[in-house]
């Protein structure tokens, strides 16, 4: 499916153009790691991307972690569920469904 | 220093896997950034011509590359000591395999027996063939110098790697983790390339939290001018956990002892990957920020956060940088490691830790290599090993230390220093961290062990990684000072 959507993306298929994103782009990815995307999913999808619009770059954990807290309660916010949601690490496997750039550095 | 109370480990050295791990490397750069950093995008035509020239510039400027190309005999003490051989069994990890890969065309070009009877001396043609492992195997170490400290001549497979990178990068064959690291570091002032309104945000939100937890009206100040001290710290600490809790340990510490700090978003990053690509110039620059940093915002100390090669290229690199920033108290270390700082205010009686505090914890502590092998902390010879031990020990009620032959100067590499911490090279890292996790497995075994403190960036995120592949949880690693942050005694409000 995700090849039928055409998109390019860089070696570990993270999209090369932000704008080309989609909600179908986002479950073919998840699809093609064995993942469905639920609505809490979705939440930390669009928190990223709306963080991303205004800072130019994915959320640090805690602040992830906290949002996350505040929209799905206490329970969740913290990074043992985000691990849950996204178990090849919340940064790095929630930014590229939600099409952004992998996160550099020493993480 | 704490002693540990086991054996050595014993270490069993791998059955030979001739070539098993020929086909790990790392993604190359793309045009996008190595052209960010003036280098080609691909393998140049005249690949063979710069890269000899470039062996030939560092053998001018290096007599010590020259005496390590020279002077191997070939005693086999090495063989044995790198991680990612013991790890993979592929020999062409060995220490003097890999210094090799670039001996043999040292001496086919520049020896004179390698030129007039190349066969009779181990020298070999500069092929394709040989660039393809040097670009796989010289990214196969991370520099962690635990073959060069057993090594009789002291030749270090660290500076010969280096070298190695350094020609790959000349002849358009980049790497690209590294490589993108430092074209934001250079930009953004950070290796995430964090703007500087995000950095405001995330610190405004751990103070959120300092004040949840606490109470206490802790301060994270980003660029404030005629602070005393400016924190330079590894951008992970901002971003990833655990190294956040160390960074909430480390305001906690400023606050309690009275100290005025300030973060710089100009130079938000104590990470320098120009070090392990060997790129000298881009270390400069990204040396430099801090420097400007220093002199802008007018600080009298230079404080590093908990970054094992940050404080390599700080106590190697930095100091006749900083002899520019006229604002520095030369009373204090320049620079200083938040480590000897804390532990100065421990001595000093200035801070009060509650070790029970941390009583549900039993820990170790891994030495990161370039701490512990390529650095000094604090006045007392060795402090960089003895100082983080006696700041936990002050800390927590239960330490013990995993076996001797594993730890301070004879610490393994944690498998992803270097700039291998990528992904695409998650099977080397996974198998490179076996002698440090066979350690801790033991005093797990023996002492209930539920925390690995470290003190490097790296290091935490690696474990992080790995520790699920040993039977661990991820969040079993910890940062020296989110256990000191614990035990802190809070006065002031």
């Amino acid at each position: 499916m995700l090849d039928q959507l055409n998109i390019s993306t860089d070696e570990e298929g993270y999209l090369l153009n932000l704008e080309d994103w989609t909600i179908d782009i986002a479950n073919a990815m998840a699809k093609a790691d064995d993942c469905e995307l639920t609505p809490n999913h979705w939440e930390v999808i669009d928190f990223l991307r709306g963080y991303y619009e205004q800072y130019e770059i994915a959320p640090a954990i805690r602040i992830l972690t906290k949002q996350i807290g505040k929209k799905l309660g206490q329970e969740k916010g913290n990074s043992k569920y985000l691990y849950e949601l996204f178990p090849h690490g919340p940064a790095k496997q929630a930014c590229k469904y939600a099409g952004l750039p992998k996160p550099t550095g020493c993480v | 220093m704490a002693k540990s109370d086991l054996l050595p480990l014993k270490i069993k050295v791998p059955e030979l896997k001739l070539g098993s791990m020929s086909h790990s490397q790392p993604y190359q750069a793309n045009a996008d950034v190595q052209t960010a950093l003036d280098l080609p995008s691909e393998l140049i035509d005249n690949w063979k011509v710069v890269a000899l020239e470039t062996l030939g510039v560092e053998l001018k400027q290096s007599r010590a590359l020259r005496v390590y190309l020279d002077s191997c005999i070939k005693c086999g003490a090495c063989t044995d000591k790198c991680h990612y051989f013991l790890g993979t069994g592929d020999p062409n990890n060995m220490p003097v395999a890999r210094q090799d890969l670039l001996r043999k065309v040292y001496r086919r070009y520049f020896t004179v027996a390698g030129k007039l009877v190349p066969k009779l001396v181990g020298a070999e043609d500069l092929t394709e063939d040989v660039i393809d492992d040097w670009y796989r195997y010289f990214h196969q170490c991370s520099q962690c110098r635990r073959c060069a400290s057993s090594c009789p001549i002291g030749i270090d497979t660290a500076e010969i790697s280096m070298v190695g990178r350094r020609i790959l990068d000349k002849i358009g064959l980049g790497q690209k983790y590294s490589n993108q690291i430092i074209s934001k570091a250079l930009t953004k002032g950070n290796n995430l390339g964090l703007p500087g309104p995000a950095l405001a945000d995330t610190l405004e939100g751990l103070e959120e939290d300092i004040v949840e937890e606490t109470g206490i009206n802790v301060k994270l100040p980003l660029d404030q001018a005629n602070a005393d001290i400016l924190l330079v710290t590894p951008s992970a600490d901002f971003f990833a956990e655990p190294h956040v809790d160390g960074l909430i340990g480390y305001a906690k510490v400023f606050h309690e002892a009275g100290l005025s700090w300030t973060i710089s978003s100009f130079a938000s990053e104590a990470a320098n990957f120009g070090l392990f690509t060997g790129n000298k110039q881009r270390l400069e620059e990204m040396a430099e920020r801090i420097v400007q940093a220093a002199n802008e915002l007018k600080v009298r100390r230079i404080v590093f956060g908990e970054c094992g090669h940050a404080w390599r290229v700080a106590c190697n690199y930095l100091p006749p940088l900083l002899e520019k920033v006229s604002t520095l108290d030369r009373r204090y270390p320049v620079p200083q490691h938040i480590v000897e700082v804390t532990h100065q205010l421990i001595e000093a009686k200035q801070i009060t830790l509650d070790a029970s505090k941390n009583d549900h914890r039993r820990i170790t502590f891994h030495d990161s290599c370039n701490v512990a092998r390529a650095s000094q902390l604090g006045d007392v010879p060795n402090g960089q090993l003895t100082i983080p031990r006696e700041v936990l020990q002050a800390s927590c009620n239960y330490f013990f230390d995993m076996a001797p032959n594993t730890t301070g100067q004879n610490t393994f590499c944690c498998g992803g220093g270097g700039g291998l911490l990528t992904d695409e090279l998650s099977e080397l890292r996974t198998a490179g961290a076996k002698p440090r996790m066979s350690a801790f497995q033991a005093l797990h075994k023996k002492h209930g062990i539920t925390h690995m403190a470290a003190m490097c960036a790296i290091c935490k995120s690696q474990f992080a990684q790995v520790f699920p592949h040993y039977g661990f949880a991820l969040d079993q690693v910890i940062s020296v000072h989110q256990i000191v942050g614990d035990a802190l005694v809070m006065t002031k409000s």
